[in-house]
């Protein structure tokens, strides 16, 4: 059937109006063969490999964004959680001179984003997890481009709150160690991490990944927002509808570019992760699609329903277009990324414990929003426990990439520029958790993980 | 050689010369025209031209850019998609 002019118009304004792009490329690379005792050589193999796959990344996107006229907004690598690099390496710096190394691999390659300086502690933490996540203050904060994760909770581990008790210092020191607490923003804390996942700061390449994987996020929360706006009456079925069909049509394109650029690198094609992500950009908002279904604001009664309306529309089209859906899958709600968010958080409709509840029906979790800068440890840890149980007792992804914004009290903002864009600090129970989180110990697996 | 088809999307005021111009530009890069549709939407003049690029002598890169500093002069939008992309979004 021949193309008609509105439907190639419709694709036109996608891109010229609504902001629709490909978010981000992200190619997996295995390193688990370069581990070696000597951590200066375990470090320069992999600044190697990284910077010679991050050149070809950057140049055949290029190409392809060119052959497929499909704007490509960031390149990045996820690599193999690099605390399984340093398993055999003595030297306890090992951790933070690998984490230069990368970071020199991302810069010299032009790679946006690296992830996977990170480990999966969610039973237990191996010598070199925990060395791992001592370096992480400084390792952050001495790199730019790179992001570390934890994976702490897992529905058939449990959650260990060993662990998440120690996170709750780290932290500190991870926004002590750096201006505005920048490193904190290039950290999440997960349960149920998926290894396949292309996004920042969670991705990395997982145990049950090849050499190479090339993986894709889609965005279109601009798309989705102007095709709800056009439809201000209709019921929500038929909302659930339009919405559908659209993530269809991006998520089809989206999948395009992952095929044809694995070709081009000569590996595999991994998964297109249909998260809507949004930007500080006017309109390319999550927040925006929300108040056009009919919000005054984001916070208000009705928006976690929405929010599962919205996410389930999203699986629906997505699934149907692409064979191979992965990573997280769901719609980011990240505070400072979004100006609905912001606006929502600094107006009063939205507080932390309503966000924590949207989080129940949405993947990523608590999203770079910030909390005041003397916010203790032990509050920290309680926050992201009570994230990460959402996701082991609903068997789905949660994270937590929280900043205690330093000097900062609720009410003031931070701050970050670019992409990151600005988080205010919003009010945390100052009630104390402080004795069930030193209790330490492993949250036993729900009993729903008992499924044999 | 196999085809390589694109649409060429012309956006903006109506006036004269729009598609003089833009299939002008095709021809001098030997891409081959085989379809054109236009359309005034919400006041908006919407011209797409089917085109088959695989012979262009300036590469696909080369041809985007030319198309769209010719849209440019007359003050116009020009986007070039990849077709088979277009049938990938539009069609099951």
């Amino acid at each position: 059937m021949t193309i008609g002019l509105e439907e190639v118009f419709e694709t036109s304004g996608m891109i010229l109006f609504n902001h629709f792009d490909i978010r981000a490329v992200t190619l997996g690379v295995n390193l688990k063969d370069l581990a070696h005792p000597d951590h200066l050589r375990l470090a320069e193999a992999c600044r190697q490999r990284l910077s010679d796959w991050g050149g070809r990344l950057v140049r055949e996107a290029g190409e392809v964004s060119q052959a497929l006229g499909i704007p490509i907004v960031n390149k990045r690598i996820s690599i193999t959680p690099a605390a399984w690099l340093i398993e055999p390496c003595p030297e306890p710096r090992a951790a933070v001179v690998l984490a230069q190394a990368l970071d020199a691999a991302a810069a010299s390659a032009g790679i946006d984003f690296i992830g996977g300086f990170g480990a999966l502690v969610q039973k237990s933490a191996t010598a070199a997890d925990r060395r791992l996540m001592e370096s992480l203050p400084q390792a952050l904060a001495t790199t730019s481009r790179l992001c570390g994760f934890l994976n702490l909770a897992s529905t058939s581990a449990g959650i260990n709150m060993d662990a998440i008790a120690r996170l709750g210092h780290i932290l500190k020191d991870m926004a002590g160690a750096s201006e505005n607490a920048l490193a904190c923003a290039k950290f999440v804390a997960f349960a149920n991490a998926p290894e396949d996942n292309p996004f920042m700061a969670g991705a990395f390449h997982g145990a049950g990944e090849g050499d190479c994987a090339l993986n894709v996020g889609i965005s279109g929360p601009g798309v989705v927002r102007a095709v709800v706006e056009r439809h201000p009456d209709c019921d929500l079925t038929m909302l659930s509808e339009i919405i559908r069909r659209t993530v269809f049509k991006i998520t089809r394109a989206g999948e395009m570019v992952g095929r044809e650029l694995a070709k081009r690198l000569g590996v595999e094609f991994g998964v297109v992760d249909i998260s809507l992500a949004p930007t500080t950009a006017v309109g390319d908002s999550v927040g925006r699609i929300l108040v056009a279904m009919g919000l005054e604001q984001v916070g208000a009664p009705g928006t976690t329903a929405a929010l599962a309306l919205l996410i389930d529309a999203v699986k629906r089209g997505g699934a149907m277009a692409s064979g191979h859906v992965g990573g997280l899958s769901g719609t980011f709600i990240p505070v400072s990324e979004d100006l609905a968010m912001i606006e929502a958080v600094e107006s009063g409709a939205l507080n932390l414990e309503k966000l924590e509840a949207m989080t129940a029906v949405c993947s990523v979790g608590l999203d770079m929003f910030a909390v005041p800068g003397d916010t203790p440890a032990h509050a920290l840890a309680g926050l992201i426990a009570d994230e990460l149980a959402i996701g082991v007792a609903n068997h789905k992804t949660t994270g937590v990439r929280v900043i205690p914004a330093p000097g900062k009290q609720a009410g003031d903002s931070v701050d970050f520029g670019g992409l990151l864009g600005r988080a205010p600090v919003m009010r945390l129970n100052t009630f104390s958790g402080e004795k069930f989180i030193t209790r330490g110990g492993r949250l036993p697996a729900p009993v729903l993980a008992l499924k044999n | 050689m196999e085809k390589e088809r694109v649409f060429v999307v012309v956006i903006g005021a109506d006036q004269k010369g729009i598609i003089a111009r833009i299939s002008t530009l095709l021809f001098e890069n030997g891409a081959n025209i085989e379809d054109v549709q236009q359309k005034v939407m919400d006041g908006t003049f919407v011209m797409t031209m089917l085109a088959d690029v695989s012979g262009a002598k300036v590469g696909l890169a080369g041809l985007r850019k030319a198309l769209e500093e010719c849209g440019a002069a007359m003050g116009l939008t020009v986007m070039v998609h990849n077709e088979a992309v277009i049938k990938a979004m539009h069609r099951v």
